[in-house]
């Protein structure tokens, strides 16, 4: 049961907390998204072992990109 | 010999003179200290309240005359804030900052921008209420414009001689919007509508709709109100040279330079006007309230008018970004995001709030441009 975290909004990745195979809390902060300059937060949509992170810190990513993958 | 050196000494004392009879003076050089303190210390919109806090100390020092006809901040006053030229400036550069895109891509948030500005007008019927003129009161309404260049062009132009009131309420007001909205919005909406999840759907703008945006919205908003054209032309001249990409010197200009410039000057002279005399009245504190009273309903209607297009749409519209429908940009978008993000942690609400905070800054010129209209067409404006 995977789950992917996908952008909600287009920005860059500021800041990641979490690395793969760390443990992760429903609603968990789990990366900085920058937008509009602003920070936003991108919490875990379940809780899991994060497997795998698919973007970097200072990324640009679009709309719906996936970001990490919870299992 | 000695009696006129003696004299002339005399004239060192002086200004401490004129201080002691005059507690206006001291009481406006402790408002000024605490702008300045505002400013630097709690870092509240420093760049206005710095510049505004020297100005109003400097005005009222007695005996300086800085603001007598050849004073340097009444050449500078006189230079740019009687001509409106200031504020015009500073839009330019606002519109070389704002991306329409949001609201091109979603026409519909255009409406949150309409609804935001309701404030003004309701506030404009309570100055009258309170028995100021009909010029007066749309210098106090605009304070709801939420908007420093649009509320002082309005009172520059029209009220001149509540200018001080006016601009202080407008910024002090827009730095307090993270402040003030959010228990409006808690208050005006269930706990399911604040968590409702609005997903973000580009679609994409291109790049002529976002060229002909500003020429003409211009020319329309121009030929419906004309009163208005020299603020919506000073906006939207610079969007166009934004999104014309072809000018980029000019536009970088626009939003660094020129807006700093005018930004300095312009903070200075609403500090000048800010004598004691004219600014200790009873009815600067009347202004003071009405401007806050603004905001509020500015937030109120946008609100309300968000929750109608919810029901509208059969649910899928979050009532609050209605909050960023008033012209405060970005920071009410950004309040929309942060309040809608609180109660739903999968909620993004920044994009529409942006698109409803973009449209509430072409809104509240708008709103600027029908009011002077119709005053001009009553015949009260010439």
């Amino acid at each position: 049961m995977a789950e992917e975290v996908l952008a909600p909004i287009p920005g860059k990745i500021t800041k990641i907390f979490v690395k793969p195979g760390d443990n992760v809390l429903e609603e968990q902060e789990v990366l900085l998204l920058e937008a509009m300059k602003m920070d936003n937060p991108i919490f875990a949509p379940c809780s899991g072992k994060v497997k795998e992170i698919l973007v970097k810190e200072g990324e640009e990513v679009e709309l719906d990109r996936v970001l990490l993958i919870i299992e | 010999m000695v009696e006129a050196v003696l004299n002339g000494l005399g004239g060192l004392v002086a200004g401490f003179q004129a201080l002691a009879l005059d507690w206006r003076s001291v009481v406006m050089l402790v408002v000024g200290g605490i702008l300045l303190y505002l400013g630097i210390k709690k870092d509240c919109e420093p760049l206005l309240l710095v510049p505004i806090g020297f100005g109003c100390i400097l005005v009222n020092v007695p005996l300086s005359d800085l603001m007598a006809k050849d004073g340097f901040l009444r050449v500078i006053y006189d230079a740019g804030v009687d001509t409106e030229l200031f504020p015009l400036l500073i839009f330019i550069g606002i519109g070389a900052m704002t991306d329409f895109g949001p609201v091109l891509a979603q026409p519909s948030t255009f409406l949150l921008g309409a609804a935001g500005q309701f404030g003004i007008f309701l506030t404009l019927l309570m100055a009258l209420f309170f028995g100021f003129t009909k010029l007066e009161a749309v210098s106090i309404g605009i304070i709801g414009a939420c908007d420093g260049p649009t509320a002082i062009y309005v009172t520059s132009k029209y009220a001149p001689h509540l200018l001080g009131a006016v601009s202080v309420a407008a910024y002090s007001y827009m730095a307090l919007v993270p402040v003030i909205q959010p228990p409006i919005m808690r208050a005006l909406t269930t706990q399911a509508e604040r968590q409702t999840v609005m997903k973000y759907k580009t679609r994409p703008v291109s790049k002529t709709t976002k060229i002909l945006f500003p020429l003409v919205i211009t020319v329309l908003g121009g030929l419906i109100a004309p009163k208005g054209l020299p603020l919506l032309g000073s906006i939207m001249l610079g969007n166009l040279m934004r999104e014309s990409g072809v000018v980029s010197r000019l536009t970088k200009a626009s939003e660094n330079e020129i807006a700093n410039v005018v930004t300095l000057f312009l903070g200075l002279c609403i500090g000048a006007t800010m004598s004691g005399a004219a600014f200790l009245k009873p009815q600067t504190l009347v202004i003071l309230g009405l401007g806050f009273v603004a905001i509020c309903l500015d937030t109120v209607c946008g609100v309300l008018f968000a929750k109608g297009m919810r029901v509208l749409t059969g649910g899928k519209i979050n009532p609050l970004i209605g909050a960023a429908g008033i012209s405060a940009f970005p920071m009410a978008a950004r309040v929309v995001q942060r309040e809608g993000i609180k109660y739903n942690k999968k909620s993004y609400l920044l994009m529409h709030a942006m698109g409803a905070n973009a449209g509430g800054q072409v809104g509240s010129v708008i709103a600027a441009a029908v009011m002077l209209s119709v005053l001009a067409g009553m015949g009260i404006i010439s």
